[in-house]
């Protein structure tokens, strides 16, 4: 085991660094930047049961240390996904990859983990659970403690891979979605999603998104996410994945020393493609900076 | 593509608004239509910027000034280092030029022709221009096109300078294929008033550039494609456009 190295639900990774779903696609496409099999693993691009195109455009809007999206889960749809992205990642990554899993209804989750379950390539399954439930009134799965036990209830009924409940943090106690997540038997619990926000162009004097409003991600949401995670960490037993405005290695450490077991970076990436090479690459002499001999020594049990 | 440091030869206003950026030290030759995307300190996001023209380890970009990235930009010197992402997006296909090519450029749509016409014109091809601005004041680019031997048209909307009107009410009789970049109210007038196929360049608020972060997506004929990457050029046949 390296200096580097952590344990994610049964399976080894080389670094606790993960590239956040959304921001780093199918993953092969990155592998123009730099060989990605220096990342610990990373987690592709939401997929739900069929093809979405997602919201009309703009979807992007800047803000300070950070941006907004509003990209509405755009994506091929998980046959797709199966048949077409994941042999073209087969070829450029010989790691296990997260397969992010997005729903509106508690069947579309379970179908689409069904069928990722079948594929060798994943290792585990991170269910965002921050869609509008459609049957719901449209409130999203993750505001609401039973709604994210049953998503998560149906999930573990058809797979054997390890389950992440990533969570929302437009909540008023992240802690209660969590231990229900927990209680529903999910095996870890990665956050913070994107928090809600908007921007208003002051020529125009209407919403810069097309959608209105969207996720709040970047160095901005930076210590929400941290408290957060501090919470959830000390909440739940399961391994907890820290994310949210991610961008250099002293926020990993700081992130595992909050309580996380990994790190997603998402923005991050979409700035500077090489940002997660570049974390790996800078963790070393951060960690001799602060007298950490093996990141393992972080974490809190 | 390639993530680099380019450094500032020199940046200068060319109209009250759009400003000249000439970066030396660039690695990749970039194709006619691509763009590089430019990180700014204090802002999160880079800053999308069409390709102008490139001689050698010289790369040029033209851009407005519309916000506070832009005018930050326009404060640099001479000097001074950018991070930058070269060599993104599709660029124009000029091997469907023909005998007699057509560029038409509104605004800061016209940087993108500048380096097609360039490479059009090594070819030995006859190039007609059209130029379209709103007004006088904001007219740039003009002689450097006739200087590359293309015939040019300047339009300016208020009649102001040359042609009173838009590109579309100065289009030759005759071209081959059409090349376009501006407005999207010009692009959809071009559409229109054409009658042969060309290739149109698009812009579209982006988060990565590079294709990541599907933001600016957008849906055509052939299927759904991104305009840092797929485009920002797409062949006419395939256009959809948005209500």
């Amino acid at each position: 085991m390296g200096r580097l190295s952590t344990t994610l639900l049964g399976i080894e990774l080389d670094n606790p660094v993960i590239p956040a779903s959304g921001t780093f696609g199918f993953g092969w496409e990155f592998a123009q930047w730099y060989d990605i099999n220096c990342l610990g693993t990373f987690s592709f691009k939401g997929t739900t049961k069929d093809p979405r195109f997602g919201n009309p455009t703009p979807r992007i809007a800047e803000c300070a240390s950070g941006m907004i999206n509003a990209v509405g889960l755009q994506n091929p749809g998980v046959d797709q996904v199966i048949r077409e992205e994941l042999p073209k990642l087969a070829k450029v990554f010989r790691k296990k990859v997260m397969a992010n899993v997005s729903g509106f209804s508690v069947a579309d989750y379970a179908a689409a983990c069904e069928r990722l379950d079948q594929e060798e390539q994943v290792g585990w399954l991170e269910v965002n659970i921050s869609c509008p439930n459609v049957h719901g009134g449209g409130m999203s799965f993750g505001t609401d403690p039973a709604a994210a036990a049953e998503v998560t209830r149906a999930v573990k009924k058809v797979t054997r891979k390890p389950v992440i409940m990533k969570l929302s943090p437009n909540v008023t106690d992240i802690t209660a979605i969590a231990r229900a997540c927990e209680e529903a038997g999910a095996d870890g619990i990665s956050l913070i999603n994107t928090l809600q926000g908007m921007r208003i162009n002051l020529r125009t004097r209407q919403p810069v998104l097309a959608n209105v409003m969207g996720g709040v991600s970047g160095p901005a949401v930076f210590p929400v996410a941290l408290r957060m995670v501090w919470q959830t960490a000390r909440a739940v037993r399961i391994p907890v994945i820290g994310m949210g405005g991610i961008t250099t290695a002293e926020d990993v450490l700081e992130m595992m020393m909050a309580g996380a077991v990994a790190c997603e970076v998402g923005a991050a990436n979409l700035v500077d493609p090489c940002a997660c090479k570049r974390i790996i690459d800078d963790l070393p002499a951060a960690m001799d900076k602060y007298g950490i001999r093996n990141l393992s020594e972080l974490r809190i049990r | 593509m390639k993530q680099t440091i380019l450094t500032i030869e020199s940046n200068s206003p060319l109209t009250s608004a759009v400003y000249r950026l000439d970066l030396r030290g660039a690695e990749e030759m970039q194709r006619p239509g691509q763009f590089i995307n430019i990180r700014l300190a204090g802002h999160f996001l880079r800053r999308p910027i069409s390709v102008y023209d490139q001689d050698g380890d010289r790369l040029t970009v033209l851009y407005k000034t519309v916000g506070a990235g832009t005018e930050q930009l326009s404060r640099m010197q001479r000097g001074e280092t950018l991070d930058v992402l070269t060599g993104l997006g599709n660029g124009y296909d000029l091997g469907k030029a023909g005998t007699c090519p057509l560029l038409l450029g509104g605004g800061v749509g016209v940087p993108p022709l500048y380096l097609l016409a360039k490479e059009l014109r090594a070819k030995a091809l006859p190039v007609t221009a059209v130029l379209g601005f709103n007004t006088r004041e904001e007219v740039f680019g003009e002689a450097e096109f006739r200087e590359l031997g293309c015939e040019v048209t300047v339009t300016t909307a208020d009649g102001t300078y040359g042609t009173r009107g838009f590109v579309t009410d100065a289009l030759p009789l005759n071209y081959s294929y059409f090349y376009t970049c501006g407005p999207e109210p010009m692009l959809r007038a071009v559409y229109r008033a054409t009658n042969t196929s060309g290739q149109f360049s698009f812009e579209e608020r982006m988060g990565c550039g590079f294709g990541a972060c599907m933001g600016c997506s957008c849906k055509t004929i052939t299927g759904q494609k991104r305009i840092c990457r797929e485009g920002p050029v797409l062949e006419k046949e395939e256009i959809l456009w948005a209500d």
